[in-house]
């Protein structure tokens, strides 16, 4: 079966993807500005300064919109249908795509709670994905 | 200079289409080929008299889109363009070209696009899909199951949420725009559709169905632009660029600033102070149609209607044939083709529209075409308004 298209690290999100490995969900905030981001950069969106941290995010947030897929995008989701496309607005301010899961696709609503929860897909790499609050 | 120093200075010369809908046996670079030499025919011009080319090409053996195709046409040209901003790179190139034509750096525009992105599908190039692992930013979407129309579903899930927009206003443009098709012997789908065809297609993507999302098909389109002087020459009625606007505010869907505004609200803004004109002078507007809410976002981006009243705005089939809004006259993205990019095809009616060339789909007397592109997902946006010379 063919597998979903799964990250290949690099400079900027190599330490997203190690802390998601060990269930730690990380974002950046900026030391000049003060602002947090997503998804993770070399560099501050908000500023342009390199001096960016990582930060244990609450792993909360809300449903900014939402999507049930009924069509696989990729050979790899076949069989994963219908899913749960959406954007979650962190507790933090950033926005972020994820899948929301353990619930009925068709209950979830804009504004709705969430949490983070960790999808172990392979050895290497876990993604964060969200389930009701 | 100021921008609006290009009013009227720069015309639209030629226009054409490929062959269109399912094309098997041509390549996207021969469709892009062809499409150019029938715009410059129409023009009275040929390939050396070409010194600018502006193309982009995202799909397989595209890469240096402009330097290939040039080469495959054998034109050298002294301005290149291969900005890649995707379907609305087609209407931004007529900001950039105008430029080019007013400063002198190049005389004879050839705006052309390729695609063969139905043949494509299981045929040559193998099955559409995506690579093993991702690389870049969009590592942060595509292992969710990120596509176009769940891209586009996002936002139009958040419209209905912050305005209380409906499935049956969305099924009014998929509607409208294909009582136009069935007046154009081009369009692919001519057969008329109702609102509750759209609303029992099958769900794509919530709230989207199959009649809410474009056509798949094989097409190429051409535009050839010159100086309105020389365009006086020409064969063809020349068609003024009045002004012109582009703008791009995020490239994933997840970063876009507010899903329920597009960019339009920057280049259409910018095109219509260019032009001097207001929205009531506009008589035909060409909006990109990858989906119903595409058009309905961008109207309410555009000015046309406040923002969260577009699915007022285009109820009571508004936008129809003898609806007091003519939108999409060849059948649009939804019902006539698309290949990948449709932003060249808003331009190529927009031209027709204005020299009176529609025949049962011409809307009587108009004088003032907007065309607006939008590429990417909802990311990038090229507005133009062109006028009867």
């Amino acid at each position: 079966m063919a597998q979903i298209p799964l990250p290949r690290p690099y400079q900027d999100t190599e330490a997203y993807w190690s802390a998601a490995k060990e269930h730690r969900f990380v974002i950046q905030k900026c030391r000049d500005c003060g602002e947090h981001q997503f998804y993770p950069r070399g560099v501050c969106s908000h500023c342009l300064s390199s001096a960016l941290d990582w930060v244990e995010a609450s792993g909360s947030g809300t449903v900014y919109s939402f999507s049930v897929n009924y069509r696989a995008p990729h050979p790899g989701f076949a069989g994963k249908t219908p899913f749960v496309l959406a954007i979650v607005e962190l507790a933090e301010g950033p926005r972020m795509m994820t899948n929301i899961v353990d619930c009925d696709p068709e209950s979830v609503r804009i504004g709705m709670p969430v949490v983070v929860t960790f999808d172990d897909v392979t050895e290497e790499i876990t993604l964060p994905k969200f389930r009701p609050a | 200079m100021d921008p609006r120093d290009l009013h009227r200075k720069v015309a639209i010369v030629g226009v054409a289409e490929s062959d269109l809908g399912r094309v098997p046996n041509k390549s996207k670079f021969q469709l892009s080929a062809e499409a150019s030499r029938a715009a410059l025919e129409e023009a009275g011009l040929t390939k050396d008299d070409v010194d600018g080319v502006f193309t982009t090409i995202i799909t397989e053996g595209g890469q240096f889109s402009s330097m290939l195709m040039a080469e495959y046409m054998g034109i050298r040209p002294r301005y290149t363009d291969s900005t890649s901003i995707g379907g609305s790179s087609f209407v931004a190139y007529v900001e950039h070209a105008a430029m080019a034509i007013a400063t002198g750096l190049c005389d004879v525009a050839l705006i052309c696009h390729g695609s063969t992105n139905i043949s494509d599908r299981g045929g040559r190039a193998g099955p559409v899909s995506g690579a093993a692992s991702v690389f870049g930013p969009t590592q942060f979407e595509e292992p969710y199951g990120v596509s176009t129309v769940g891209s586009y579903a996002l936002a139009a899930q958040r419209h209905m949420h912050e305005y209380g927009t409906t499935s049956e206003q969305l099924a009014e443009i998929a509607v409208a725009t294909r009582k136009w098709a069935s007046m154009n012997p081009k369009a692919m789908m001519r057969d008329p559709i109702t609102i509750d065809d759209v609303l029992s297609s099958r769900m794509i993507a919530s709230p989207l169905h199959l009649l809410d999302c474009c056509l798949v098909t094989d097409a190429g389109g051409a535009v050839v632009l010159t100086s309105m002087e020389r365009a006086r020459d020409l064969k063809k009625r020349p068609v003024a660029v009045l002004g012109t606007g582009e703008a791009h505010t995020h490239r994933m869907i997840s970063q876009m600033p507010d899903l329920t505004e597009t960019a339009a609200k920057i280049s259409g803004r910018l095109a219509f102070e260019r032009a001097g004109v207001s929205h009531a002078d506009v008589d035909v507007a060409e909006i990109y149609d990858s989906f119903t809410i595409t058009v309905l976002l961008t109207l309410e981006s555009l000015g046309f209607c406040k923002k969260g009243e577009g699915g007022a705005f285009v109820s009571g089939q508004r936008t129809a044939p003898g609806g007091d809004f003519p939108m999409n006259t060849q059948g649009g993205a939804l019902s006539y083709t698309h290949p990948g990019m449709f932003g060249i095809f808003t331009v190529i009616e927009a031209v027709r529209q204005l020299r009176g060339e529609c025949g049962p789909r011409q809307v009587p007397g108009a004088e003032v075409a907007l065309a607006n592109g939008t590429g990417g997902v909802l990311s990038s946006t090229g507005t133009i308004i062109l006028g009867r010379e």
